[in-house]
């Protein structure tokens, strides 16, 4: 009986329950069903539950320790909270997506065991697509599709990954595995897929921004993190994740810089943020562990208010474009607020979230001796800063006056920005109530004078700089985005050479995506014309020509077996 | 009454064709078809059941001792699938009758469900049969019965569809004849059993060897495996889409089960696989199906058409299983017969509900369905997901099955493609639900009127075969434990 009212199934049974209910129940059933969940999670204990045995195999429904513990209890709170802000959302098809979609996420933290984790980790690939999908444009539609492809092509890789690595070992538990053999890879790569490794991580800023208001911040809380969540458990102390993690943090910071839409920058930085996350996992440590755990927490609420705001401003003034907006602090003061909450939780300013969580990994990074690591993630927090934290709430609210004046935002997207906004704070001057769901007990003090010290230089530094630069009107902020405020940083370490490095990147990323998308192109054109309708392979071949095909078929059979 | 069961089984559906000409009753002659097919289920679960508890059974029908007369020979296999064609011709019967109706002038509704009748008693004749010869004869009766049905399509180009399919169908049986010919010729026999136990020490092998030629051409004609499958989209696409429904689940399903019978029983998987190579043929023929058919199908404007595509590749999966001639093997080929039958069935039910309110199945014009038939989508989507192998799908367990086996065998690259083709099913049926559930409707869309869900007794009909599909997904030990018990029994030869 209890494996039946297991976390993951009370989202599933809601979902399959959502459509039944009138309007308002609807939306009630979304803020109701994480709070159940929440409730029955911290009502379990340590160990193995919801044991079920399918086709020979003993499935774990419900491993609760401290590790998924956290990220379970994280997942259901973004989930409320997700619901608290799309309470005016009258779409059941997106209600029933993001129920099912918070539920598989939930069991992918939870799962005991591979081919559990594989049967949420699709769950969650195909309920997302339909929070893109909602968005009901032509655009939307092949965003989703090559979501939805990349997604399922990351849980086939699972799928090949854990049948290779059952047929080595026997096993099909989901415990420490290692870069040790095909099968441990195949999983790793699947894991790099949904944790946007670079080079894996276009989907991310692909399908995000492409969402409906609602739906990306549903989806900014729970893929990746669930993929930040199955490396920690399966590939912690893997020191090649440590660079890898180090590469998410410093990339994205260009793309970021120069992107003109709002929710894309947002996208970056998450991906970038996730960086902080894999270099956690890579170095291994409780610490750093415990670092992770915590930042994913963190990231996933401040994520998740600024992803809050910049919809809010969109549900207003329907753009989201850095360009085309601006001045709004006048006629959206609460929702500006709570931006910059998060803007200061995401840049790690002291008495704010992302302090406490950013902290743990640094100190990881520096204490095990990855001392250039510890310099990319302190050069990619000054970035972060630029792009996230001065970049959304200044071109949102600030700069240059657009003359729009939109209304508030509505009573409930205020109130679900206010709680989280409410928690980013609480956490950030609490760190202890933290400190005490992490995976390892710890004896961490983030506030000591050494690290507020080395925070409130970068910070108030590259704050300095970006005040002057637009007091001498040096920056240009009506150009599309701008990536002078970043000059600054870098200015110190290359002068003048960044804004052609920049452009390099952008142009040679160019290159390779457009030279990909021809081949792609011609390969899908090739397939195309033997496959259409009325192509070689698609009409009414003629009696003559399937007799011809059967005779060249009892040829080649004779011959083969006469052979 | 229990010894007896084997007759019954093919004798009733027999009987009931021409009742229900003599009736010339549409309403009647429905439910004479009905009832019968219904009877026929419930002595193939019987069956089944007798042959779990006391293995295969010999039946000499007529009373008539092995080498005279006909044989039957039950194991777990052949009533598993006789079990499937009666329990998919029963449900498709009862969703046929609103479907027909609006398809078929009722003037010739008997003429329609005696050619049913006459189809099905074929399938089972040709599963439940030990005797070679007596295959040739169910074939072409089910065949005949086949070519009149597809033509009963209100599309002119039905008939053009039904007579290649006579055709190329045609020359496929007179493939197995001359096969069984040659056989005879070697061997003396046409008892399957006496075959399997003469073919080893024949003194004419090349004899034998063009026997397993022809036959080897002859079922995979009627398997519809790839590249003779030519005739299988048209039909599929022109005949009433009922009569889809009903052949997806069976008609092809019962050919593969001729080339187990043939290949592991008859001539012996050492025979087959270790002297003649059938891998080659096999193989090719699978990864090519499932691999390109899939391609076509993304490309599809026709939803009939574009799941033809898909069943032609969804049986190269079939196909697959079996060229590796190992257990696991056989055993996911098996069970993907089953697990296929109920998926595609279903989802053309699926398409049969759309075609009766919208009146046309052209994948561009269904845009925002969901508004108008929300059962009919979700039904599409549940089997559409299976199609695709999402966990707690019957799929699921196909594919999961299927890989397994390929692993067990070494063959990594068919597990990759497998799974690489798995994603071209992702696009395919993706592509239809974005269609259904949020393209925003142009002129002449759905979105203007109002709910119009097709009538209950297709509804039902369509939801039993979804649920299930979905049971034995998340219980696929149950149909898995059959599949292994009956790949067991065709290694081990007869009994």
């Amino acid at each position: 009986m209890s494996t039946v009212f297991a976390p993951p199934f009370i989202f599933l049974f809601a979902a399959i329950l959502c459509p039944l209910l009138p309007t308002r129940w609807r939306a009630l059933l979304l803020l109701g069903v994480p709070v159940i969940a929440l409730i029955v999670i911290l009502g379990y204990a340590t160990g193995q539950h919801a044991i079920v045995n399918v086709v020979g195999f003993e499935l774990t429904f419900m491993r609760v320790d401290k590790l998924s513990l956290i990220f379970g209890i994280i997942f259901c709170i973004a989930a409320f909270l997700a619901g608290l802000y799309a309470w005016h959302v009258r779409d059941h098809i997106q209600q029933i997506a993001t129920l099912a979609y918070a539920g598989s996420a939930v069991g992918g933290v939870f799962a005991g065991d591979l081919i559990t984790l594989f049967l949420w980790w699709e769950g969650t690939a195909v309920a997302s697509v339909f929070l893109i999908w909602a968005r009901r444009t032509p655009a939307a539609y092949s965003t989703g599709m090559r979501y939805l492809i990349i997604q399922v092509l990351s849980g086939v890789l699972l799928l090949a990954g854990l049948l290779v690595h059952y047929h080595d070992t026997g096993s099909i538990a989901f415990e420490h595995l290692g870069l040790v053999s095909l099968g441990t890879w195949l999983i790793f790569l699947s894991f790099g897929i949904k944790c946007a490794f670079p080079f894996l991580h276009n989907w991310l800023q692909d399908a995000y921004p492409a969402a409906t208001i609602t739906g990306t911040v549903v989806l900014s809380a729970f893929t990746t993190k669930m993929a930040v969540y199955a490396l920690a458990r399966g590939y912690a102390g893997t020191e090649m994740l440590i660079y890898i993690g180090a590469i998410m943090t410093l990339f994205p910071i260009f793309f970021a810089e120069i992107e003109n839409d709002l929710r894309r920058v947002l996208a970056y930085s998450l991906n970038n943020q996730l960086g902080f996350m894999v270099v956690g996992v890579g170095i291994g440590t409780e610490m750093a562990l415990n670092g992770t755990a915590a930042h994913a927490f963190c990231h996933i609420l401040y994520k998740s208010l600024l992803f809050m705001s910049v919809g809010a401003v969109m549900y207003r003034t329907g753009t989201s474009k850095a360009s085309e907006l601006g001045g709004l602090y006048k006629s959206m003061p609460v929702t500006m607020v709570c931006c910059l909450i998060g803007a200061a939780s995401i840049s790690a300013f002291p008495l704010f979230s992302g302090f406490v969580s950013k902290s743990l990994i640094l100190d990881a990074s520096a204490s095990n001796g990855y001392y250039m690591v510890w310099l990319a993630l302190l050069i990619a927090s000054a970035g972060v800063l630029s792009h996230s934290g001065i970049k959304i709430p200044y071109f949102t609210f600030f700069a240059h006056d657009s003359g729009k004046r939109p209304a508030e935002a509505p009573v409930h997207m205020r109130i679900a920005m206010i709680l989280t906004a409410a928690l980013c704070v609480l956490i950030g001057v609490f760190p202890g109530l933290l400190y005490g769901l992490l995976p390892y007990d710890i004896e961490y003090q983030p506030y000591t004078v050494d690290h507020v010290l080395v925070q409130m230089q970068l910070l108030v530094f590259a704050l300095l700089a970006f005040v002057f630069l637009m007091k001498t009107g040096i920056h240009p902020p009506e150009v599309r985005a701008t990536n002078i405020d970043t000059d600054v940083v870098y200015r110190k370490f290359i002068p003048s050479v960044f804004p052609i490095v920049v452009s390099l990147i952008v142009a040679a990323n160019s290159a390779i995506r457009s030279a990909a998308l021809n081949v792609i192109g011609g390969g899908v054109g090739l397939v195309e014309r033997v496959s259409k309708p009325d192509a070689l392979l698609a009409r009414g071949w003629s009696v003559a020509s399937m007799m011809f095909v059967v005779i060249v078929v009892m040829c080649l059979v004779l011959i083969l077996n006469l052979w | 009454m229990t010894e007896q069961l084997p007759a019954l089984q093919i004798l009733i559906t027999m009987l009931a064709a021409p009742v229900c000409v003599l009736v010339r009753h549409a309403k009647v002659s429905w439910a004479i078809a009905f009832g019968a097919n219904v009877f026929a289920f419930w002595v193939a679960w019987q069956l089944l059941l007798q042959v779990q508890d006391t293995g295969a059974i010999r039946y000499a029908l007529g009373g008539w001792a092995a080498p005279t007369g006909i044989e039957y020979y039950i194991d777990t296999v052949n009533a598993a699938i006789v079990m499937l064609v009666a329990g998919i011709s029963s449900v498709v019967l009862l969703y046929a009758y609103s479907s027909v109706s609006k398809a078929i002038p009722k003037a010739k509704h008997y003429l329609f469900y005696a050619a049913w009748l006459l189809c099905v008693t074929g399938l089972m004749g040709i599963v439940i049969t030990g005797d070679a010869f007596n295959v040739f004869v169910f074939l072409e009766v089910s065949s005949l019965a086949t070519y009149m049905l597809i033509s009963f399509g209100d599309d002119r180009r039905a008939l053009t569809a039904s007579f290649r399919y006579l055709i190329l169908g045609s020359v496929g049986a007179s493939f197995i004849l001359i096969g069984i010919g040659f056989l005879y010729a070697a061997t003396g026999t046409l008892n399957m059993i006496d075959l399997a136990e003469r073919i080893p020490d024949s003194q004419s092998q090349r004899a034998v060897l063009v026997a397993f030629s022809f036959i080897t051409i002859g079922v995979l004609i009627k398997a519809a495996v790839f590249p003779l499958h030519a005739w299988l989209p048209n039909a599929y696409t022109y005949a009433p889409v009922a009569v889809t429904a009903f052949l997806a689940g069976t008609a092809t399903k019962v050919s593969l089960y001729v080339l187990l019978r043939f290949f592991f029983s008859v001539f012996g998987e050492d025979y087959s696989f270790g002297q003649l190579f059938l891998n080659g043929i096999l193989l090719p023929a699978a990864i090519g199906g499932f691999l390109l058919m899939s391609l076509v199908a993304v490309f599809q404007t026709d939803l009939r058409r574009m799941l033809a595509y898909s069943s032609v590749a969804q049986i190269g999966y079939i196909v697959a299983g079996f060229s590796m001639a190992s257990q696991a093997g056989l055993a996911a080929g098996i069970v993907h017969i089953v697990n296929h039958a109920l998926i595609k069935a279903s989802l053309f039910m699926a398409v049969g509900c759309i075609i009766y309110r919208v009146g046309h199945a052209h994948i561009p014009s269904l845009d925002n369905l969901f508004k108008r038939m929300p059962f009919t989508c979700v039904a599409f989507m549940l089997s559409g997901a299976g199609l695709i192998g999402i966990p707690l799908t019957v799929g699921f367990v196909s594919k999961f099955t299927l890989i397994g086996a390929a692993m067990d065998e070494g063959w990594w690259l068919l597990a990759a493609l497998i799974l690489i083709s798995s994603l071209l099913a992702v696009i395919y049926i993706g592509r239809v639900v974005e269609i259904m559930l949020f393209r925003q409707s142009r002129e002449g869309g759905q979105a203007s009127t109002g709910m119009a869900e097709a009538p209950l007794s297709m509804l039902i009909p369509m939801y039993a075969l979804v649920i299930v599909a979905l049971y034995f997904g998340i219980y696929g030990s149950e149909t898995l434990g059959v599949a292994n018990e009956a790949a067991l029994q065709l290694l081990g030869g007869f009994k």
